[in-house]
C-alpha cells in the first residue's frame, strides 16, 4: 500500500519548523520505526523529488521496553516501534511530542521529566520492605518514562507544579515500600505535586504503551500519602 | 577524591555508581540516552544466584561449577568464584532497593535456567532487567541529589585518552560530545568502560540495541588496549525477526516447560528430548542453538524450529510468563497458549570484549570494564541469567578497583574543545549493514576455515575501502573477530568449526588475546 507521510521537521539550533511529505510504499505490516529506517537512506527526496536530510528520531530497544522512540502519529502519542502502519490512514502525519522541547526532528528534550524526579525526592529512604504481594510495585517498576502520558494531560505543562503521571508511577512503588515515617517527604511531595494538581481527566489511562494501570497506581498512592494508611499493600483492584 | 568518569549508563555503570557513591567517591555517569533506554531494561528471564530459596539443596559450588562447565572451562576461575559467592549478596541488595522480584512464603523465588540442574534464577515475571533497572535509577537518583553522581545524558563518549608511557598505556580521561549542541568536552580521570556489547557490527541481526554500537571497544583496540575471546558470539536459540531486529522469546519458556520441535515425517520431534535426555530443551544455549542449526540441515526434518509452549499452565503464563505472552501477541500475532511460535537462533551476547583482570583492570591504568564490553566471568558460552548478575558485580568490582586507584588531586569540570563535525548517518548505516553482511557469513553458529577465509578477504577489501570515514574501526574489529575465530582451530562452547569438531584442551583450553600494534592485528592463544 502507499502512503503518503507527513513528518514535521526542525533543523538543530533553528527557531522554526517545517512540515516535510514523503511517499512511502508499505511492504506489509511494518511499525512506523521500521518505517523510519527505510525512509532515511542514502540520496532520499521527499515525495516532490526534492533532496531531503535524513529525518532523526531516538530508538533503542525497538520493542516497546525502553520508551525512546515516542512521537506523535497521527496525532497520538505513541511508540513508533508500536505503531503499525497497517493502522495509519493513507495520509498521515509524525510530529515530535509536544510538551519537551524539540532538539532535531522528532527528538525531544525529555531531561525535565527526570530533573522533576530529582526534584522531588524520589528514591527510597532506607530500605524497602518486601511483600510476596508486590504486583503493584512491579507494575510501576515498568514505567517507560517515555512522556506519552504528559503529552495527552491537560494539566501537565512543563516547570508547572503538577508533575504529571511519569512522576506518580515510580513514586508509586517507592511509597509502597516505605512505611510511613520513611516515606513521609516522598508523601508530601505526591501530595503537592501529583494529588492536588491532577484533574482526574484519566486521559492518561489509554494511552500508556506499557499498559501501567494509572486507576490502581493512584488508588495505592492516595491510600498511603495522602490519607495516611499505614498498610504493606493497601489497596487491590 | 578524583572523579571517576563512567561511560554508559546501563546495570554495569549504575551498579559502578552506586559503588562509588557508598564510598564517598564522586561520579561522572555518561551516556547517549537515560538509563531507561539501556540495554539491560530488555533483559527478561531473570539473574542467577544460589539462594537455595527451592528446597533443592543448591549451593555455591554449584553456580561455580554451572558456570565454568557452560564457559567450557576458558573463564577465569577466580573471577567466576568471586561472582558465584557474592551472587546472594547482591540479590540482598536489590530486594534492599525496593525491587519485586516474584516472591512465595516470604522468600524469592527461583526458576529453572539453561545449563543448571538446580532453580537458580531469580526473577520479575518475565522483565527481570527492566524491573532491576527501575529501582536501581531510583537509587542512583538519591546521590545524584547528594551530589555524588552526576548524570550526563545525551551525551556521547567518542573516544578514550589512552597514551602510551614508558611503563605501558595510561589512560588519561575521554572525549565526549553534547548530542543536543554538538559541543565536544574532554573529562579528565579514570574511566569505568560500561557501554555494553558490539551489537553495532550486526544491525538487525541481534536481539539488543543498535545503540551498542561497539565503536568505543574498536576506539581502545586501536588505541593499543587488548581484547580477547572475541570469537565467541552467542545465538540465542529462540529469537524471532521482526523486520528491524530480532525479538527474544526468554529462556524463562523453556525453563517453565517450553519445548523445541521440528517437522519430522510429518510429526513433531521434540529433538532435544531426545538428544539430551538429561537437559532437552533447556540444555546451554550453545548446544541448543547448534542443535538447531543441525536439524534444519538434515533431508528428513522440514525447517522451521518451532517453541512449543502450549504444555504451560495458566497460573505460570499469569505469575511469571505475562509479558512474554502479549509480546509474542502483538507481535507476531500468535497467541503461544495455542500456537507453537516458529523460532530460529540469533545474535544475543559478546563473551568476548575488552580483556579484564579478576578486578576489571584492562591493560591501560585507569581503564577499568564492566558488563557486556568487558570479557569476564563467561568464557565460552554464557549462562542465561548470569549476565544480569556478571554486570550488577562486575560494575561494583570495577569501582572498587577504581575507588583503591585512583588519585587524589580534583580533576575539575569537563572542559570545552570544540564541536563535532558530524559524519553522513545514511551513508554509514549503508556501510554498517554491508559488513555486518560480511561478518554474518563468516561468524555463523557453524563456522569453517574456508567460509571466514572469504569474509576476511572481502572484510580487508572494506577495511580499506573505508580507511578514512567512520566505519573503519568497526572494520578493525570485524578484522579481529574473524582472525580470533580462524586462530581458533577447535569447537568449544559458542565457537563451533565444522573443520575442527573437537574440543582441543592442550592447544586451546584458554583465552585467545588480541591486539593491535603497529597497525597490525595480533592473536594469541
Amino acid at each position: 500500500m502507499d502512503y503518503e507521510i507527513t513528518i514535521l521537521r526542525h533543523k538543530k539550533g533553528s527557531d522554526r519548523s517545517y512540515y516535510q511529505t514523503f511517499a512511502y510504499t508499505s511492504e506489509g505490516n511494518e511499525n512506523i520505526a521500521a518505517v523510519l529506517d527505510r525512509i532515511n537512506r542514502p540520496s532520499m527526496t521527499d515525495i516532490g523529488g526534492e533532496p531531503a536530510e535524513p529525518v532523526r528520531w531516538e530508538c533503542s530497544c525497538l520493542q516497546k521496553k525502553c520508551g525512546a522512540c515516542a512521537m506523535v502519529i497521527n496525532g497520538i502519542p505513541c511508540l513508533a516501534c508500536d505503531r503499525k502502519i497497517s493502522d495509519c490512514p493513507a495520509k498521515f502525519t509524525i510530529e515530535p511530542l509536544r510538551k519537551f522541547p524539540v532538539v532535531e526532528d522528532l527528538i525531544v528534550d525529555r531531561s525535565s521529566m527526570m530533573d522533576e524526579l530529582r526534584s522531588l525526592n524520589v528514591w527510597l529512604s532506607g530500605e524497602a520492605r518486601s511483600s510476596d504481594d508486590n504486583m503493584t510495585c512491579y507494575e510501576a517498576s515498568v514505567c517507560l518514562q517515555c512522556g506519552c502520558c504528559l503529552e495527552v494531560c491537560p494539566n501537565f505543562c512543563a516547570g508547572g507544579e503538577f508533575a504529571g503521571m511519569s512522576a506518580a508511577v515510580p513514586m508509586t512503588r517507592l511509597l509502597l515500600e516505605m512505611d510511613n515515617k520513611q516515606g513521609k517527604e516522598l508523601a508530601s511531595s505526591y501530595v503537592r505535586n501529583i494529588f492536588e494538581g491532577c484533574g482526574k481527566s484519566l486521559a492518561c489511562r489509554d494511552i500508556c504503551p506499557a499498559g501501567i494501570d494509572i486507576d490502581k497506581m493512584l488508588i495505592n498512592s492516595n491510600a498511603v500519602a495522602v490519607w495516611r494508611r499505614n498498610k504493606h499493600k493497601v489497596v487491590k483492584k | 577524591m578524583d572523579r571517576i568518569n563512567i561511560a554508559g549508563a546501563g546495570i554495569a555503570g549504575l551498579s559502578a555508581a552506586i559503588a562509588l557513591a557508598e564510598k564517598g567517591i564522586p561520579s561522572l555517569l555518561i551516556s547517549v540516552q537515560p538509563s531507561e533506554r539501556a540495554q539491560s531494561v530488555m533483559a527478561e528471564g531473570g539473574i542467577n544466584a544460589c539462594l537455595d530459596t527451592m528446597g533443592e539443596h543448591d549451593t555455591v559450588e554449584e553456580h561455580f561449577r554451572d558456570t565454568m562447565k557452560g564457559g567450557v572451562f576458558i573463564a577465569d576461575e577466580d573471577a567466576v568464584r568471586s561472582l558465584t559467592s557474592h551472587a546472594p549478596e547482591m540479590i540482598d541488595f536489590l530486594e534492599r532497593i525496593g525491587v519485586p522480584f516474584n516472591r512465595e512464603n516470604g522468600h524469592v523465588i527461583q526458576r529453572n535456567f539453561g545449563g543448571q540442574k538446580k532453580k537458580r534464577t531469580a526473577f520479575a515475571r518475565s522483565s527481570t532487567g527492566k524491573i532491576i533497572m527501575s529501582a536501581l535509577i531510583d537509587e542512583v537518583r538519591r546521590y545524584e541529589a547528594a551530589g555524588l553522581v552526576r548524570r550526563l545524558c545525551h551525551h556521547n563518549v567518542t573516544g578514550i585518552d589512552i597514551r602510551r608511557t614508558d611503563s605501558g598505556l595510561s589512560c588519561e580521561g575521554l572525549w565526549l560530545c553534547d548530542t543536543y549542541t554538538d559541543r565536544m568536552y574532554y573529562s579528565r580521570g579514570h574511566v569505568i568502560a560500561a557501554w555494553g556489547g558490539m551489537n553495532g557490527l550486526f544491525p538487525g541481526h541481534t536481539t539488543g540495541t543498535a545503540a551498542n554500537t561497539g565503536r568505543l571497544t574498536a576506539d581502545v583496540f586501536l588505541r593499543g588496549v587488548t581484547l580477547s575471546d572475541l570469537e565467541f558470539i552467542q545465538y540465542h536459540p529462540t529469537t524471532v525477526d521482526i523486520g528491524s531486529k530480532r525479538l527474544l522469546l526468554t529462556e524463562a519458556a523453556r525453563g517453565e516447560g517450553g519445548k523445541l520441535f521440528i517437522e519430522r515425517d510429518r510429526k513433531p520431534w521434540y529433538f532435544m528430548e531426545e538428544l539430551y535426555p538429561e537437559s532437552g530443551s533447556l540444555s546451554p544455549r550453545d548446544v541448543v542453538s547448534r542443535e538447531m542449526y543441525r536439524v534444519c540441515q538434515r533431508d528428513d526434518c522440514k525447517p522451521p524450529v518451532y517453541l512449543d509452549m502450549r504444555m504451560i499452565d495458566k497460573p505460570t503464563w499469569e505469575s511469571k510468563l505475562s509479558d512474554l505472552r502479549s509480546w509474542i501477541i502483538y507481535h507476531l500475532g500468535t497467541d503461544p497458549v495455542k500456537e507453537p511460535v516458529a523460532v530460529s537462533p540469533g545474535i544475543h551476547f559478546f563473551m568476548g570484549g575488552i580483556d579484564v583482570d579478576k578486578r576489571h583492570r584492562t591493560d591501560a591504568v585507569g581503564l577499568y570494564a564492566a558488563g557486556e564490553c568487558a570479557c569476564q566471568y563467561h568464557g565460552a558460552n554464557r549462562l542465561g541469567g548470569n549476565s544480569l548478575l556478571g554486570a550488577l558485580w562486575g560494575g561494583r568490582q570495577a569501582a572498587y578497583t577504581a575507588a583503591e586507584e585512583t588519585g587524589e588531586c580534583e580533576n575539575g569540570e569537563p572542559a570545552a574543545v570544540g564541536e563535532s563535525e558530524g559524519f553522513d548517518v545514511t551513508a554509514y548505516d549503508a556501510g554498517a549493514a554491508e559488513m555486518c553482511g560480511i561478518l554474518v557469513s563468516g561468524l555463523g553458529i557453524v563456522r569453517d576455515e574456508q567460509t571466514m577465509r572469504s569474509a576476511l578477504d572481502r572484510l580487508d577489501g572494506f577495511a580499506d575501502a573505508h580507511r578514512d570515514d567512520p566505519l573503519h574501526a568497526g572494520a578493525v574489529l570485524g578484522q579481529a573477530m574473524l582472525l580470533s575465530a580462524l586462530a581458533r582451530r577447535e569447537s568449544r562452547g559458542a565457537h563451533s568449526r565444522s573443520d575442527h569438531p573437537q574440543r582441543d584442551d592442550e592447544r586451546f583450553g584458554r583465552r585467545t588475546y588480541c591486539r593491535y600494534k603497529d597497525g597490525k592485528i595480533q592473536i594469541q592463544i
